[in-house]
């Protein structure tokens, strides 16, 4: 082939290729510079620690080994990852009910741009403030309790709580699905009136339309969105830890405390449970981004 | 839309308005309980009375001011010079933009700490990697602000126009592109400023005051106060994402894994 592009090519030109080779990556090496020392750099550190031995620094999966080992560690890994599907399939489906009713409901129009800008501040209100916000209303003392108690129905004599998994699962909630409207709008607006009124004139009912055009339709979407949502929570620290002080055991909460003080007693096991959390968000962001490029062939 | 279709779109709505209240109303009714019997905002007075909350609070201000400014000089230019000289480096570039959400923060902290805490980079303690930090975090909304501003000028047609005339490149950044972009710039800027104001886990990590880390302490000592705070801290992101939306008319972005 290459020979073949020479036979072809023009006369050569009048300055031949010393002047071809361009200094302009330079402009982009500051960028580089940067995002290696304090991004990429700081976070081999932890893959490669994961594959080192703690004394020796040589190569192993030790590390890994005594992870899998570790039947607190991995209830760790299995309580994150129950809390981010139930709070990413609850706030999946509601953030889209509410998306759903919001734009294509039959609901006043300002309510669509109300409830984006709503949705912009609660996905972006999270971590200690949420967690108070939280205490507030629904503590043995909050405000709603307080409410609730006065007609008669004492949530705490009914095994709710708070401060263990389903309270902060109620709590994650809150920046779920704002966060799954925001996302999925776009994908609701590009669902066409047509279908519909094409679906309807063609003797389908609500249901057959739901089930065999706009569901398969938005299916990516909505998936996509909800595999979003779930490293959404699964990275989440701030707002666990200011909820229930480190009492509950998030992968999270272990490294940071693992953190604060080696709570493991092991360093490489420290990095090989920081290594395992990224490689279960590269699998969620990795789905996200495929699913949500199928989507995109559809609403254009 | 037929009728039962429209109550459920109400019901669903009305359920996320409560949702989204309930909490932000309880918080700010208990607020105003400081004195016993009446409702008053005894609580905000006490917080602007020690200079705890006034220190912190500034930390957090003169932090979120440095991630912006570092953010734009960083961003602006290698956004430009992409768009204009390299696009092949596009696409690395984007990628390393987005990186910040697969790392969850408190494994880019772990990474920091166990990085910049033993030599040759024994920063650990300076306010520098805080920043520096703070601009990773903010990255992805800082640089895709940027560049979605770029997308809509014609790089290409000022950049020669403006050489031809005999600008240099400084002239051409700060004085024709920067101005330009100028409404997306602040787009990145108020999201970095929500995020940095609440941000806990590298402040706390890197041992730094700041406003979030003061809060987590004060929910430990008091009981109306952190209700105060948490007031003003909601006021804060509101006011940020409120300012965008005026100045960006519309366009919204969502914050993911970072702050959470």
């Amino acid at each position: 082939m290459a020979t073949f592009d020479v036979v072809k090519r023009d006369a050569p030109k009048a300055r031949p290729a010393l002047s071809k080779f361009s200094w302009a990556w330079l402009g982009v090496l500051p960028f580089f510079l940067f995002a290696f020392m304090f991004l990429i750099y700081p976070s081999s550190t932890i893959a490669l620690g994961s594959f080192q031995d703690t004394k020796t620094h040589t190569f192993t999966f030790q590390n890994f080994a005594h992870l899998l080992q570790s039947p607190s560690l991995i209830a760790s890994y299995w309580i994150s990852i129950k809390i981010s599907l139930i709070t990413s399939i609850g706030g999946g489906i509601f953030g889209f009910l509410l998306a759903y009713s919001a734009i294509r409901g039959g609901l006043p129009r300002f309510m669509r741009s109300s409830l984006m800008t709503f949705c912009g501040v609660a996905s972006n209100f999270a971590g200690v403030p949420l967690a108070f916000a939280f205490i507030t209303l629904l503590s043995p003392s909050g405000v709603l309790t307080g409410w609730l108690k006065a007609m008669g129905y004492n949530p705490y004599f009914h095994g709710f709580q708070l401060y263990n998994f389903w309270g902060l699962s109620i709590v994650y909630m809150y920046f779920q699905f704002p966060l799954m409207v925001l996302v999925i709008a776009p994908a609701i607006d590009g669902l066409r009136k047509e279908w519909l009124e094409a679906a309807e004139n063609l003797g389908a009912s609500s249901f057959q339309y739901w089930r065999y055009v706009a569901f398969p339709i938005l299916l990516p979407a909505i998936l996509g969105t909800m595999i979003l949502l779930f490293g959404n929570s699964f990275g989440a620290f701030a707002t666990a830890q200011a909820l229930t002080g480190g009492a509950i055991n998030l992968v999270t909460i272990v490294i940071g405390s693992q953190l604060r003080g080696d709570v493991l007693g092991d360093a490489g096991l420290g990095y090989a449970l920081a290594s395992g959390m990224v490689v279960v968000m590269v699998i969620a962001i990795t789905g996200y981004t495929l699913l949500q490029r199928q989507t995109e062939r559809w609403l254009r | 839309m037929k009728r039962g279709g429209l109550v459920w779109s109400w019901f669903w709505m009305i359920l996320g308005i409560l949702y989204f209240f309930l909490p932000l109303l309880a918080t700010f009714l208990f607020s105003l309980r400081a004195i016993k019997g009446v409702l008053s905002f005894k609580a905000y007075q006490n917080l602007f009375v020690t200079t705890d909350f006034v220190t912190n609070f500034s930390y957090s201000l003169v932090w979120a001011i440095f991630t912006i400014v570092v953010g734009i000089l960083i961003f602006v230019p290698t956004a430009y010079w992409v768009r204009l000289r390299v696009p092949q480096f596009r696409t690395a570039v984007e990628f390393v933009t987005l990186l910040p959400f697969v790392i969850p923060g408190i494994v880019f902290v772990f990474g920091l700490v166990r990085t910049f805490s033993h030599p040759p980079f024994l920063i650990v303690n300076s306010p520098a990697l805080l920043i520096a930090a703070y601009t990773v975090l903010s990255m992805p909304y800082m640089y895709r602000s940027i560049d979605t501003g770029l997308r809509a000028i014609d790089v290409q047609t000022l950049t020669e126009a403006a050489q031809s005339l005999g600008a240099g490149w400084e002239t051409i950044l700060f004085r024709i592109i920067l101005p330009n972009i100028r409404v997306a710039i602040l787009n990145g800027a108020f999201l970095s400023f929500a995020i940095v104001m609440g941000e806990y886990i590298l402040a706390q990590y890197l041992a730094k005051p700041a406003f979030a880390p003061y809060m987590a302490y004060l929910i430990q000592q008091k009981a109306y106060e952190p209700a105060a705070l948490a007031v003003i801290s909601f006021a804060l992101t509101w006011g940020c994402l409120g300012i965008i939306q005026l100045v960006g008319r519309g366009s919204q972005q969502a914050q993911i894994a970072g702050g959470h």
